[in-house]
């Protein structure tokens, strides 16, 4: 399917180009860092045998950002794993966060107002806020 | 059950997932769940967790290929995503109170009504033919191309519509789906929204969804890097060929073949939560 040509570069068409590209680079970005933990976890935690049928939840390292980031840094393939998956999270965020330009670029001031709200409330459940 | 076999399995299962969520819009959380509790007997916070990352991966891996289509509309989707992110940290909120016994015969229920409202879907709406005025103020009325052609079509319905995306991220937040049957139900039928856009832009909004309740998730410790990465790498992998084949496909077939699989899984969900199994 072609576009037509003449899709201005502030339109909706082109801003939805726009954050379409950004999710999905956003996606195989987590994608390339999952399956290498993945396959790290695989080699050193393969022959293991897990139980998962009682739940005791992931190692605290693993709960925060700080954690996981440390837990990457030290190159362990849990934290890496998890560290794709902070990313897969991040990305939607980020795809709000530039629909918060183009919206702006448009001078839609509402869609800017109802983008920033999104925005807030999704930050403030990712920053690992509990109520 | 070593940990390799395991991880086979949950990816195998997570492609077909991935592909059928895909295709009908609702996410691959409503498969995802079903099988890792009832087929492999993991406890449903796991699968809670994994299916949430996994309905970030399948919306934002399927949105480029729809976005290119022109089927999405981002304004439908940003005005309704205020409704579904405060309903999904609600909703997440919620299930760190109540116990799994409850949560698995609530996702029997979801999943039972998805599938009922599904299966009734005999025809195509085709859209309102005059938008309210709420929704031109909002500028949700939008155009999509149908054989070459540009087909406009008008908004209704918005605050009902508004209302149910409440609900639609609850669900969401509560149960680690996508709850795209809600959403598209909300769309299609409250809204009046063309089935294709009611869809596709739901299958945009389920990722900003799923995130907004994700980091409370991972916070309490659901989101495991062993379940989650053959779940989160075989969703992705479904749900690229499944948005490659949606624009060829027609919606109806598609729509019941998925309204029996949801149905069955459904009762043998709320038979398991009712026994006290899971």
């Amino acid at each position: 399917m072609t576009k037509p040509p003449d899709t201005p570069p502030g339109s909706d068409e082109a801003l939805e180009l726009l954050l379409g590209r950004l999710l999905q680079a956003g996606v195989l970005v987590a994608a390339a860092v999952v399956a290498i933990g993945g396959v790290y976890l695989l080699i050193v935690r393969g022959g293991e045998r897990p139980a998962y049928t009682s739940f005791s939840g992931a190692g605290a390292a693993l709960r925060s950002v700080g954690g996981i980031l440390a837990e990457a840094r030290a190159l362990k393939a849990d934290g890496i794993v998890q560290t794709g998956l902070l990313v897969l999270i991040a990305t939607p965020v980020l795809r709000v966060a530039f629909s918060l330009f183009g919206f702006a670029r448009q001078r839609d001031w509402l869609y800017v107002l109802l983008t920033l709200f999104v925005l807030t409330v999704l930050t403030a459940g990712l920053s690992g806020w509990q109520p | 059950m070593s940990y390799s076999v395991l991880a086979l399995l949950l990816c195998a299962g997570s492609v077909v997932a991935g592909f059928l969520g895909a295709l009908t819009g609702l996410g691959g959380g409503v498969v995802i769940i079903p099988l890792m509790t009832l087929a492999l007997g993991i406890d449903i916070r796991y699968a809670i967790g994994a299916s949430l990352i996994s309905v970030i991966a399948t919306s934002s891996g399927a949105a480029a290929a729809y976005v290119r289509e022109g089927f999405t509309n981002i304004r439908i989707g940003m005005f309704l995503e205020v409704a579904t992110t405060l309903g999904a940290v609600a909703g997440a909120v919620v299930a760190g109170h109540v116990s799994t016994a409850v949560i698995a015969v609530v996702f029997g229920l979801v999943l039972f009504s998805s599938g009922l409202q599904t299966f009734r879907a005999t025809h195509d709406i085709a859209g309102a033919a005059v938008s309210s005025p709420a929704a031109v103020r909002l500028r949700l009325p939008g155009h999509y191309p149908d054989g070459g052609e540009r087909q406009e079509y008008g908004v209704t319905g918005v605050a009902p519509g508004f209302g149910l995306m409440v609900v639609a991220g609850g669900l969401s937040g509560l149960l680690g789906i996508g709850s795209g049957a809600v959403k598209v139900l909300a769309m299609d039928r409250l809204m009046r929204i063309p089935f294709k856009v009611s869809t596709t832009t739901s299958n945009f909004m389920i990722g900003v969804t799923a995130a907004a309740s994700a980091g409370i998730y991972v916070g309490r410790g659901y989101v495991v890097p062993e379940l989650a990465m053959p779940v989160m790498l075989g969703v992705l992998a479904g749900s690229l060929i499944g948005s490659r084949v949606l624009v060829v496909t027609h919606s109806r077939i598609l729509r019941r073949v998925f309204a029996w699989v949801i149905i069955l899984l459904s009762l043998e969900m709320m038979y398991n939560g009712l026994a006290g199994r899971i």
